[in-house]
């Protein structure tokens, strides 16, 4: 196993209590920080580590924290995005239930890298478990100093509240989110303004996802350049990715960016090879937005290259041949694994989560799932496999937020990888292995 | 009134955590403490949440009818939300939940004639690696990596809780 920065002390007793994890080196970055370093140099520091934001788009953090609106006499929030919903995604959860100071620590050194006195956690409310451990554990670092007013006798003051949504996918989209913590329904908001300028309560706001803020303590502890120096190129560092599936070994593994793809598939170190020695079909690589890739193309690029976990690497080949990291969510069919019914139970959960604000995508995720659904129970029509293509092109690029995008991606390359496997069940119904199972109530607005 | 006055402390806390004038950001906390209370959200409970919040019974109604874990009819003491979507589809959920249906003898969203249990699956819990899962509030513990040997347990000691 590569190096562990996230998950290194993990498994050490006691760790989710603040003196276990203060005895294993914790809140170190923000005596560092505060009492060592100006906001501008742990926004520096976070540059030179290269650190993308682990929430699905990879974007640069340094670059994304230089762009807030510092000048500006408003209030500056630092919201932390604990929404995970995205499917096959399932790491921030286990960050946080385990060991929560990490985030918490992130949350203070990355506050005051902004300049931020008040932050959020929003976490979905589905995790109210994990909403209950974060708030014990922030009332443990209220009692040692490390929040609330003139921390460690700095000056600096900062207060942390956790928020708990109430079941909706799309409030993981960052501007939705904002609108939800506001106490509204969760409808993405126009760009620009960007969240920077103006984002919670129309004041300069950044939104992180868990894991980014997790890395900050280690990149202020060890410097920016000593992060950059793991991993290959542009995705330098670790990646927490959480594996399911038909895996043996499902779970949360922190990588070093670069491992082979096929050594994660196979190694005992990560998802130990496919039960009953099956053979592997396809993989979704980044969560369920991400284009899936039959066997072929997941472990070797179009050229021939072998494919390794990076961002550069999966999206090589671009959506003809490629796919993307995305959140890390990594989901393993097997040969026995329906495409089409998978498709169809994919879309099914974008139409449901469409907040049904722009009309390709409420409309559209809407047909998608209504023409899968026929096609997987015998129904379905050669012209079908082309109508879902012409629907999700006319999604594609016409909403407000991208969560058009990631119900359009699935399908349309599900249908260029796997075209025979939907004109199969168009000409030989019966022969879906799982149709026995039938289990479908629409999605209803 | 909804709420009790050890609640209405509570819910004065969680005002205290948004900045002056900004209130309305506890709606989705209360909500929760709302439904916690009375099991679901009848009208006149939103109406004291909208009271409570000093905002427009309006506010209360789109936010609640928008995000999935608020019931706005009746339900089960028990709640059983299920995931259906993908990856626990891999690991068998699909049979599962017909299995559930079956020995409990209702569809989803209905209620049992004991008046324990409804059936409401929900989209991916983010327990993908643990599947198949489902989850009971108003604690939303995780019942993971379930088989229907374990969803019998589950019933019957819900069952013998009464
Ligand atoms: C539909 C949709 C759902 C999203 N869900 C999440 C999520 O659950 N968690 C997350 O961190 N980012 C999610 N994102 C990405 C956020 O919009 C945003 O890019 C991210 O929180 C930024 O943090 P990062 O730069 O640290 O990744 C989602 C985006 C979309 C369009």
């Amino acid at each position: 196993m590569g190096k562990q920065i996230l998950l290194e002390h993990i498994n050490k007793p006691g760790i989710n209590t603040i003196d276990g994890y203060m005895k294993n080196g914790g809140y170190a970055s923000v005596e560092k920080a505060l009492k060592s370093m100006s906001p501008d140099q742990v926004v520096e520091e976070v540059k030179t580590s290269g650190l993308r934001g682990r929430g699905g788009a990879g974007f640069p953090t340094g670059m994304k924290w230089s762009f807030l609106d510092k000048k500006s006499n408003k209030p500056k929030y630092l919201v932390c995005n604990a929404d995970e919903s995205e499917p096959g995604t399932f790491k921030d959860r286990y960050l946080m239930e385990r060991i929560p100071h990490l985030l918490i620590e992130g949350m203070i050194t990355s506050s005051f890298a902004l300049t931020a006195n008040t932050s959020y956690i929003y976490v979905r409310g589905e995790m109210m478990y994990v909403i209950r451990i974060l708030e014990k554990a922030i009332a443990e670092a209220y009692a040692k100093g490390f929040l609330g007013k003139n921390i460690l006798g700095t000056g600096y003051d900062l207060d942390l509240y956790v928020h708990p949504g109430g079941g909706a996918y799309i409030c993981g989209e960052e501007t939705a989110l904002l609108e939800s913590l506001e106490g509204k329904r969760g409808n993405p908001r126009n760009k620009p303004p960007f969240p920077a300028v103006s984002g919670l309560y129309d004041s300069p706001t950044v939104v992180n996802n868990v894991e980014t803020i997790a890395a900050v303590p280690w990149i202020i502890n060890n410097g920016g350049a000593s992060y950059a120096a793991i991993g290959i190129g542009k995705s330098s560092g670790t990646k927490l990715i959480s594996a399911c599936g038909n895996i043996n070994k499902p779970g949360v593994y922190e990588i070093e960016l670069g491992v082979p793809v096929e050594e994660f598939i196979y190694s005992d170190q990560y998802c130990g090879g496919i039960p009953e020695n099956r053979e592997l079909k396809a993989v979704v690589a980044g969560g369920s937005s991400v284009p899936i890739l039959p066997k072929e193309l997941i472990l070797k690029t179009a050229n021939g290259e072998p494919r390794l976990m990076t961002y550069e690497s999966l999206s090589d080949g671009g959506f003809v041949s490629g796919t993307m990291l995305g959140s890390g969510g990594f989901i393993v069919f097997n040969d026995q694994a329906c495409i089409v019914r998978n498709l169809w139970n994919f879309t099914r959960f974008y139409h449901h989560e469409s907040c049904g604000q722009c009309s390709p995508c409420r409309e559209g995720t809407g047909w998608m799932e209504k023409v899968l659904h026929r096609i997987e129970h015998g129904h379905g029509k050669m012209t079908d496999i082309d109508l879902l293509v012409d629907v999700a092109k006319k999604i594609e690029g016409k909403t407000i937020c991208p969560l058009g995008e990631a119900a359009a991606w699935p399908v349309a390359s599900a249908i260029r990888h796997f075209r025979k496997e939907f004109e199969n069940h168009i000409l030989h119904p019966e022969s879906c292995s799982a149709k026995h199972l039938y289990f479908g109530t629409l999605a209803v607005h | 009134m909804a709420f009790s006055a050890e609640r209405l402390e509570q819910i004065k806390e969680i005002k205290n955590r948004y900045p002056a004038g900004k209130h309305k950001s506890a709606l989705l906390p209360v909500l929760h403490l709302a439904q916690a209370d009375h099991g679901w959200l009848p009208i006149d409970v939103m109406n004291d949440v909208a009271e409570v919040l000093d905002i427009h019974p309006i506010e209360v109604y789109e936010v609640a009818t928008f995000y999935t874990m608020f019931h706005l009819k009746p339900v089960g003491k028990y709640v059983l939300e299920i995931c259906r979507t993908g990856p626990c589809c891999l690991v068998g959920a699909e049979s599962l939940i017909q299995y559930l249906k079956n020995k409990l003898n209702v569809e989803e969203g209905e209620v049992t004639a004991d008046g324990l249990f409804t059936i409401k699956p929900v989209e991916c819990l983010a327990s993908c690696g643990t599947g198949p899962v489902l989850q009971i509030g108003p604690d939303y513990i995780y019942k993971e990596n379930l088989t229907e040997e374990k969803l019998d347990q589950l019933i019957e000691s819900l069952r013998a809780k009464g």
